[in-house]
């Protein structure tokens, strides 16, 4: 298991150069946008990994609920973390290509909007596991994480009315994908998924560490008092 | 079911009642709605024509508001007295009393909201170029949006630091779809431009599925406090 | 394109200071290990 990590790591390295180099180089120009269509190679494969570490934190949340299985919260916590910052990179990218493309920062197109929903629903779910004092704080995180996840859908369906009645910009290919292209997204996408693993992997082993660490600590402090009696 | 919908009543009766009585908070909440209208009236003072646009988000930001400044002392009085504890013992179920705080707030909410439209309608010149009746439905199915989740997310904001900021922080991001719906649908209404049925089917859906939820987990949390 | 470097460096700006957040959290908590060894 130890030496799983490195070796998976240097894989993921090598899979996230290629996919880099096919996003730079092999993938064709697109023709009405230029280069800068090349984000898309980043802030696609982002919007999905983010989807689905927000999904994975769907069912964890769901397993504590009826179990209350530790593994399962940990998976929660963790999977919401990477999704957030995976989001974040969804929100910081699709502005920088709407700008050049579109000459706005922002526009309230179908997967931005949706993405920065999701955004804000799990960084207040990130804040209210900070916040939440007392052993009970993964129940209740976890009842705000069904509450968000059931909230998804209707979003989806209120920002697609939306957009139906106001319509904007969409950020994005407008049509059909060039097999070359969706070639390339998919190996990015691969890499990038790969690269969600590890970090995943990482943030669970850190917060073993540190709940093991806290509950020594949490020991410690009671032996202290009972001797000092 | 008969105990459950006794006890909803009786709970909600012992809330207006004492309601009623301190009126100092009531008081000070219809004081904060009308500021917020008139801070608003200052701040944006369109022409009749491009209020109509506008006035939709504008209402129901303010009652948003409002809303949060009547959810954060939802479960105040329980927590002064301890009641809470007595309620985890008693065989009461505990949906009686999420009911029971849910209708109160709504009725509260929605009285401040009544007080608050007249006012608007004043500063902004307002008037419904289309069917102005479906604006009700609006009313309630939102406002019920609000105050089912606000509750709810007070509920868990019980054992938290920061309990006065966390129940928005909480509330905002997930109330996003009704918030789109209710401002939508007031400006369609209000404009006669587009039709509002599909935000209120929406509304409606909202509050079926976040109703059913908060009452299906409100025991889990009530006991994790 | 610049816009295009700078979302690709944008992307890894972000990765890699999740990242060393992570790593500043495990070297505080090897600190607090210590700590609690000396003990």
């Amino acid at each position: 298991m130890k030496r799983a990590f490195p070796i998976f790591a240097i894989v993921t390295a090598g899979l996230l150069t290629f996919a880099l180099y096919e996003a730079l180089v092999v993938a064709p120009t697109e023709q009405t946008m230029g280069d800068v269509q090349r984000i898309f190679y980043y802030h696609v494969p982002s919007a999905w990994t983010a989807f689905l570490l927000f999904f994975i934190n769907f069912g964890a949340s769901l397993v504590y609920l009826i179990k209350r299985n530790t593994k399962a919260d940990i998976l929660a916590l963790v999977s919401a973390e990477v999704g957030v910052v995976f989001c974040t990179v969804v929100l910081v990218t699709g502005p920088i290509w709407a700008r050049p493309v579109w000459g706005i920062w922002w526009t309230w197109d179908m997967r931005l909007t949706l993405t920065l929903v999701l955004w804000l629903i799990y960084v207040s779910y990130l804040v209210l596991r900070r916040f939440s004092s007392g052993s009970q704080t993964p129940l209740i995180a976890a009842v705000l994480a069904i509450f968000g996840a059931l909230d998804v859908p209707l979003v989806y369906f209120s920002i697609w009315y939306f957009r139906t009645q106001h319509p904007s910009p969409v950020i994005g290919r407008g049509g059909e994908l060039d097999p070359r292209m969706a070639h390339v997204l998919l190996i990015n996408w691969l890499a990038f998924s790969c690269f969600a693993f590890l970090v995943c992997w990482s943030r669970y082993r850190l917060e073993q560490v540190k709940r093991d660490v806290d509950e020594t600590q949490a020991l410690e402090a009671l032996l202290e008092t009972r001797s000092v009696r | 079911m008969s105990t459950l919908s006794a006890i909803t009543a009786a709970t909600l009766q012992k809330d207006l009642r004492l309601e009623w009585r301190s009126k100092d908070a009531v008081n000070s909440m219809l004081f904060f709605s009308l500021l917020v209208v008139v801070i608003f009236s200052f701040s944006f003072n369109p022409t009749a024509e491009e209020s109509r646009q506008i006035a939709g988000g504008l209402i129901w930001v303010a009652f948003l508001f409002a809303a949060v400044v009547a959810l954060n002392q939802t479960w105040a009085r329980e927590l002064r007295n301890q009641v809470l504890d007595a309620y985890r013992v008693s065989p009461a179920p505990a949906v009686a009393l999420f009911l029971a705080k849910v209708i109160g707030n709504f009725i509260f909410v929605s009285v401040l909201e009544a007080l608050m439209t007249p006012l608007f309608i004043v500063f902004y010149s307002l008037r419904a170029l289309g069917p102005g009746w479906q604006l009700i439905p609006v009313a309630a199915l939102g406002t019920w949006a609000l105050v089912v989740n606000g509750t709810f997310f007070a509920a868990m904001s019980i054992r938290t630091r920061s309990r006065e900021i966390m129940l928005p922080l909480l509330l905002f991001p997930i109330s996003i779809p009704a918030l789109l719906a209710m401002v939508e649908a007031t400006s369609s209404i209000l404009t006669g431009e587009n039709s509002a049925k599909f935000w209120i089917v929406l509304l409606a859906v909202y509050d079926v599925v976040f109703t059913t939820v908060c009452l299906l987990l409100f025991e889990t949390v009530l006991n994790a406090e | 394109m610049k816009y295009l470097y700078a979302a690709y460096a944008a992307t890894w700006l972000i990765h890699v200071g999740y990242l060393g957040n992570l790593y500043l959290r495990y070297k505080r908590l090897q600190q607090e290990i210590t700590d609690l060894r000396k003990k």
